[in-house]
């Protein structure tokens, strides 16, 4: 990623077409968060719906059952905390000491 | 061998492109293009192609369905006219800058408004700056050339840009011509097999088309399209001198006739350089030298070359069959004009813009034309710059 | 400039005018001439009148301008003669084929004219008894082929053929064929 910042116009792939598909998973957007969610697994029923809802992909599943969030790519939106349902609640937000 | 048959300048692209047998098509009618994306249609019905053709809601789904298809490897053409090219436009500049070598016939026509669906080069000439290669035909015998040539020409790997190949509306469209047509095994063999650059559908190497790019790329991405059009220049030579062996006739940026010891030149394009013909004749015939620059590529622009052809004249018209609204005199004369500033020629030029939704270009007018330029050579004085052909005062 | 023959077609749209233009040029394209046929561009709608033209050189036609003095022009309907200036541009030999029951010299004493040649024939008769309908634009192109001499009539019937033989059913194809000949042979002149 640091290194094709670099390039000049004359290296880059034509039409800024990406060859190496799923280079995304490289650009790390979990420097962006104020807010880090942080899980219950006590609360937790493992219904996934923050796993459906998450905008960045980041929460990983185990044998369908929830298994942890992808710091390195969770923006800290909130979205996990909002989808879980009200009765369970395993979600929640919390303020980031970096 | 080949063989002549009558046909519109339509029907003679719809024969071209049923013997290049792309892999998809895809179209939306509009007038005067119509006729010739029927024929073509016809040809699918009868099974001389085994193209996909996609028809479509719009011209802006047309090339749409066409970027798609040439993004997923495919070799694919669509064909249009004034606003349906105008409606486009959106993709237009995408097809480019994705480099997808699209080969886009256009029927040139006036845009609207008034509602007009006769001939002038707004279209094309509104979309000069898109990424496009642009190619101009005279007649249908042109027009039928140029989109084999133009297939080569786009999918050149020092190239990979969409082309579009022009002719005049109705003038050249829905007139019936002699036209001398190849075998279909030749045209298969001239633009052999296509070979994508990096297309979708290929499972073993995934790539993502059109992401976003920002300050830190947009740049860079722009420059390679600049450097791919210098390119073009020597892959439309090439091209041209091998199709040549095939047809006979000769193909580079532009067509000079009688030339080499003229003294009054006119520069235009497309079917008005047809006409312009027999008047450089008859003033021939009658001891005035005059000469004819029929430009065929617009896009690149050969500036070098012209000003090359152009060197030792004594007075330069540049006819122009649109307006550039606000600017100094039409797309083609501007262009003219800064080759030979930058090359350090002062020659007297003029600007004629002529032939506006339609308006014919009599052989009266291109007298006129040459009359004004041996004024200007007899008094040493430009009186207009910008001239109006065949326009009621 | 190159001897051309430039020939100009009224008639109402609907009638086949430019169908006309375009198996006169066929022909002389068969026999090895360069060709060039061409409507009026417009509008088009049914029962208009329209234009359209066919131009024919020994030489290749490069000239992309409208025709303004035909040598020869065939007016398809003879209603037209009241409608548009049909002999405009037409000069002193030019040649005028009239779809129409009447004499060449009705048709002279009617539009009023001085020089030039008529002829005239009943094209719209002849389509109705060899095609069973009035599509009187094959018909006139016999006439006109007659009238001006240019081509023998075993080019334009083999014109014809090639340009209609993918299109039209072999008894249609027959039809026109002896409606060509019938009004080649039936064409009045003064
Ligand atoms: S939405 Fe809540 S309950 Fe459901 S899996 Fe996620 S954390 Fe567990
Ligand atoms: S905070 Fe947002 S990005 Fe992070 S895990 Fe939850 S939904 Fe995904």
């Amino acid at each position: 990623m640091s290194q094709i910042r670099e390039l000049g116009y004359k290296d880059l792939p034509l039409g800024g077409k990406i060859l190496d598909a799923g280079n995304s998973e490289n650009y790390e957007t979990g420097g962006w968060r104020t807010y880090v969610p942080v899980h219950d697994a006590e609360k937790c029923t493992n219904c996934l719906l923050c796993w459906i809802f998450c905008p960045d992909g980041a929460i990983f599943v185990k044998d369908g059952k929830w298994a942890g969030f992808d710091l390195k790519h969770c923006k800290g939106c909130g979205i996990c905390a909002e989808q879980c349902p009200p009765k369970v609640k395993a979600i929640t937000m919390v303020k980031e000491e970096k | 061998m080949a063989k002549t048959l009558g046909l519109t300048g339509n029907e003679a692209v719809a024969y071209a492109i049923m013997q290049i047998n792309p892999d998809v098509m895809a179209a939306y009618p509009i007038t005067p293009q119509t006729a010739l994306v029927q024929k073509f249609a016809d040809f699918l019905a009868d099974g001389d192609v085994d193209t996909e053709m996609i028809l479509v809601e719009s011209e802006h789904s047309a090339m749409s369905a066409t970027v798609g298809a040439s993004a997923a490897g495919a070799r694919a053409m669509t064909a249009t006219a004034a606003n349906g090219l105008a409606l486009m436009w959106e993709i237009v500049y995408i097809a480019a800058s994705n480099r997808l070598p699209i080969v886009m016939p256009v029927i040139n026509r006036a845009l609207s408004a008034p509602i007009n669906i006769l001939c002038d080069h707004s279209d094309t000439m509104g979309c000069r700056d898109t990424g496009w290669i642009q190619i101009y035909s005279e007649n249908a015998q042109e027009a039928y050339e140029n989109t084999i040539q133009a297939v080569r020409i786009a999918e050149h790997p020092d190239v990979l840009l969409p082309a579009m190949v022009t002719q005049d509306g109705f003038i050249i469209s829905h007139g019936m011509e002699d036209v001398t047509i190849l075998e279909k095994e030749q045209v298969q063999k001239f633009v052999g097999e296509y070979k994508p650059h990096y297309p979708l559908l290929d499972p073993e190497h995934p790539v993502s088309y059109g992401p976003i790019d920002f300050h830190d790329f947009y740049f860079e991405h722009k420059k390679p399209q600049v450097d791919a059009m210098e390119n073009a220049k020597q892959v439309i030579l090439d091209v041209g001198r091998e199709f040549s062996k095939l047809s006979g006739r000769e193909y580079g940026f532009f067509d000079a006739y009688r030339m080499e010891d003229a003294e009054i030149v006119a520069i235009m394009m497309s079917s008005t350089a047809g006409t312009t013909r027999p008047v450089v004749d008859e003033l021939r015939r009658q001891g005035i030298k005059a000469g004819l620059l029929k430009l065929r590529v617009f896009r690149p622009f050969p500036a070098e070359e012209i000003v090359a052809a152009l060197q030792g004249k004594k007075a330069v018209a540049i006819l122009d069959r649109a307006i550039s609204f606000g600017a100094q005199g039409g797309a083609l004369f501007s262009e003219v004009c800064s080759a030979l500033y930058n090359a350090g020629q002062r020659i007297p030029v003029i600007n004629f813009l002529y032939g506006l939704g339609g308006r014919p270009a009599e052989i009266e007018n291109i007298q006129e034309v040459y009359q004004k330029l041996q004024r200007i050579v007899q008094t040493g004085k430009v009186d207009n710059l910008i001239n109006y052909l065949n326009l009621r005062e | 400039m190159a001897e051309i023959t430039e020939i100009r077609w009224h008639g109402r749209g609907g009638q086949g005018a430019v169908t006309a233009a375009k198996i006169l040029a066929q022909a002389a394209m068969e026999k090895g001439f360069h060709i060039q046929a061409f409507p009026e561009y417009g509008a088009e709608r049914r029962g208009a009148p329209v234009k359209s033209f066919t131009r024919i050189s020994k030489d290749p036609i490069t000239i992309h301008s409208p025709i303004h003095n035909p040598s020869a022009v065939a007016v398809l309907d003879a209603t037209l003669l009241d409608a548009v200036d049909v002999t405009e541009g037409l000069p002193e030999d030019g040649i005028l084929v009239v779809n129409t029951v009447d004499n060449p010299a009705d048709v002279r004493k009617k539009l009023n004219l001085k020089g030039r040649k008529v002829f005239t024939v009943d094209a719209t008769q002849i389509s109705i008894d060899c095609l069973g309908k009035p599509i009187p634009n094959t018909p006139m192109i016999g006439a006109v082929m007659r009238a001006a001499g240019t081509l023998p009539l075993e080019e334009v019937i083999s014109g014809f053929k090639h340009k209609f033989s993918a299109k039209f059913q072999k008894e249609v194809i027959e039809g026109n064929i002896k409606a060509i000949k019938r009004a080649y042979e039936e064409v009045k002149t003064e």
